[in-house]
């Protein structure tokens, strides 16, 4: 059952259209990945899931049920841009934004001293959020995001601003609080982390959606039936083992071992490949060359761009 | 501001008294009295006002050596008129002799020119005595009515100034503090954050209304502290605040400190004490309903314009920004209060009757008419007008708000404000 579901979205400003027909299905329990150049669109979505604005047109869903005003307490969001009151003790501060998601007093107390601990700031609780540094501030800041224990978390690029330690230590946070259940929309142009982290995708370009669907589908449907060969034993040209239809990429070698990337034409195996190259050559290591999300990000929005510029012109 | 917003209220109303107090220093005057009518008639420290006359003996010239070798500090002289004139008297003294002198002076002068001219025009005793003691009961009713109304006047318009002040002051001080609260939340970038839990509606109209109360209180305290400090300096120099018929300034504190304070001063005889006591009653029925108004007026004008600034905070990037938009804001407030003098000096006239129906003047202007019985349907008129004109404010600039607080970098002008409010949804 998918958590959350946006059908036909359109938001227009004044000259604009942020969001033109865009639907999403975010599975339930999963770390569902908005994917999209600067000015796609994607903090307008975030924005209209978090209701802080209205979509002009279409509909939107948690649980099957009509997105209103009480879901905001199921959902917890950290903004792109962040802040926190400056001149406001963290303690109070985050105690007070607990409450605003109703969270009771004592409860907020108890998760917060917890969730101080495990990221090492308890210390801080007592001195403002200006004494603070700019990472320690993200830490308070990603703690009462999840202080309601949302069933919906939404990221607008969660690891910005922070130190690979940190970045880690809110990895680890994201997959913990998956494998409790709750599910986890964030947007990011850091594809290591997508591929890293994300059951599915959506790729948001020119305000359309141009993609979706579970990663390894993507990456599957993508794939360029290319595959990498470490060998050794072999010391003339490996393109002298294939036919003309196989195509040599890229050969490098290092002391003992030699890499090929080989492109292999439509309707052949791997198993050909080995055929070929077995009798030869020792082989050590053998795999599929899946496309990165870094590369079908590119092509897909090269590919739109072209598609949009034809149809201009 | 917490303290000393209260010593200078305070202050408004002691630094007065101090001062009246000062003129009421001892003062001899010789009196060169050359056509002999006034005789006996100038009396010693009447109404506690210093003065004390003797009569000197000399000439003119003599007298006025006696003034400049500083034997007596002034000289009245009074010259025979030729005829049946006016008499002119001239003072001779050191100093610039005070108000309270030649006050005092003339109006036993006039009494006694008076007097004789009534006699010669063959007038006996008995017919001016009948006159006079007709023409007294009509004054005490005039006089009672219109001294009361005179003293009401000056309270009216002390009241309805220093009301109007504070409105001002409020509106502008916390109507600011909005502004800037705004500007913080966006700034600071939390306000995403907030606004992912509360509506911004919710966000802007609980930042106006948490610093609504926060200038109540202090409104409050103001009151509170203003009037303690009142009392201390009452019973330090309790005297000064007793209410006497000559001692106008006084009687006016008493009745502006507050109607029960006022009655619990030992008035020294029994007429004193009805007229304190009707003083008081009078009052504390207008102060009740003065409070009233001023309460209605003061949240009234501080939501029209706290929406406004409120709008303002979200429309900028940071406090240097709100130039452009503080002026048209301020403009009606300045304006206001600046009109309050004319307003205070003819509180009938159209401009008053306008600038008190208008809401964006009319908590400022109002509270300047409203002791000078204002019809009550002007009343009504101008707060459901200001009900109006917060409602209006307020839709205005949720517009403005919702939108202007999570744009950033963008350089806005009223054509992009216009844009905004015509936003729908």
């Amino acid at each position: 059952m998918d958590i959350f579901v946006a059908k036909e979205v359109t938001k227009r400003y004044a000259a604009q259209t942020a969001l033109n027909k865009v639907s999403i299905n975010v599975p339930e329990n999963s770390i569902y990945g908005l994917l999209g150049p600067n000015g796609a669109g994607k903090t307008t979505l975030i924005r209209i899931i978090n209701q802080i604005i209205a979509p002009d047109e279409g509909e939107l869903y948690i649980h099957g049920e009509k997105l209103q005003p009480k879901h905001t307490s199921i959902i917890g969001y950290l903004p792109e841009e962040r802040g926190l009151y400056k001149k406001m003790p963290v303690g109070e501060q985050a105690l007070y934004l607990a409450q605003l998601k109703d969270v009771p007093k004592q409860l907020a107390l108890k998760r917060l001293k917890l969730l101080f601990e495990k990221f090492e700031i308890q210390d801080w609780w007592n001195k403002n959020v200006e004494e603070l540094s700019k990472g320690m501030q993200q830490k308070v800041q990603f703690i009462v995001t999840i202080i309601h224990e949302p069933k919906l978390l939404i990221f607008d690029e969660p690891f910005s601003g922070f130190d690979p330690i940190n970045a880690t230590l809110i990895r680890d946070e994201i997959l913990e609080l998956r494998k409790k259940g709750a599910t986890v929309i964030f947007s990011t142009h850091n594809m290591a982390s997508v591929e890293e982290l994300c059951d599915d995708i959506a790729l948001i370009n020119k305000s359309k959606k141009i993609l979706e669907g579970r990663v390894s589908d993507i990456k599957h449907a993508y794939r360029s039936n290319s595959y990498e060969l470490s060998y050794n034993g072999y010391s003339e040209n490996i393109k002298s083992l294939l036919p003309e239809s196989f195509t040599l990429l890229e050969e490098s070698s290092n002391e003992n071992l030699r890499t090929a990337k080989i492109k292999l034409p439509l309707g052949e195996g791997p198993n050909t490949l080995l055929r070929f190259v077995l009798p030869h050559v020792e082989i050590h290591a053998f795999k599929e060359m899946l496309p990165s999300m870094n590369d079908i990000f590119i092509e897909k929005v090269n590919e739109n761009r072209a598609s949009v510029s034809s149809n201009l012109s | 501001m917490t303290l000393l917003g209260p010593i200078l209220m305070a202050g408004i109303f002691i630094v007065p008294i101090i001062i009246g107090m000062k003129s009421h220093t001892k003062h001899d005057i010789m009196v060169l009295d050359e056509t002999g009518w006034f005789q006996g008639k100038f009396k010693n420290n009447v109404g506690d006002n210093g003065l004390t006359f003797k009569a000197f003996t000399g000439t003119q010239n003599a007298g006025k050596d006696s003034v400049k070798s500083g034997k007596f500090s002034s000289l009245l002289y009074i010259a025979k008129p030729e005829g049946k004139e006016t008499p002119r008297p001239i003072i001779y003294s050191e100093k610039q002799p005070d108000i309270n002198i030649k006050n005092y002076i003339s109006k036993i002068m006039n009494d006694e020119v008076e007097k004789t001219k009534l006699t010669e025009q063959g007038i006996s005793e008995d017919q001016l005595k009948a006159i006079k003691s007709d023409v007294a009961i009509t004054t005490i009713k005039i006089n009672e009515k219109g001294q009361e109304e005179k003293s009401s006047t000056e309270l009216a318009m002390i009241l309805g100034y220093v009301s109007s002040l504070i409105i001002y002051m409020f509106i502008f001080i916390y109507g600011v503090q909005v502004m800037k609260g705004v500007i913080e939340e966006k700034t600071s970038r939390i306000v995403e954050v907030i606004i992912s839990s509360v509506k911004p509606f919710e966000l802007m109209m609980g930042k106006i209304f948490g610093i609504a109360l926060v200038c109540l209180t202090q409104v409050l305290l103001w009151i509170v502290l203003t009037t303690a400090i009142i009392g201390v300096f009452k019973t330090v120099i309790p005297d000064k605040f007793n209410p006497t018929k000559t001692d106008q300034v006084s009687t006016i504190n008493n009745q502006t400190v507050s109607g029960t304070q006022a009655s619990k001063v030992d008035a020294p005889s029994s007429d004193k004490q009805v007229g304190n006591d009707i003083m008081s009653s009078l009052k504390n029925v207008n102060i009740v309903q003065e409070l009233l108004m001023f309460i209605f007026f003061f949240i009234g004008g501080y939501l029209l314009y706290a929406a406004l600034f409120a709008a303002i905070g979200a429309a900028v990037d940071s406090e240097t920004d709100t130039q452009q938009f503080m002026l048209p804001i301020t403009a009606p407030l300045i304006i206001s209060i600046v009109a309050a003098q004319a307003v205070m000096q003819n509180p009938d006239g159209p401009l008053a009757v306008w600038l008190s129906i208008i809401p964006f003047t009319s908590p400022i202007i109002m509270m300047v008419r409203l002791p000078f019985n204002v019809p009550i349907e002007q009343i009504i008129l101008s707060l459901s007008l200001l009900v109006i004109g917060f409602l209006g404010t307020t839709w205005i600039a949720a517009k403005v708000y919702r939108t202007g607080i999570l744009m950033y970098g963008k350089k806005v002008d009223y054509k992009e404000l216009w844009k905004w409010i015509r936003y729908k949804g």
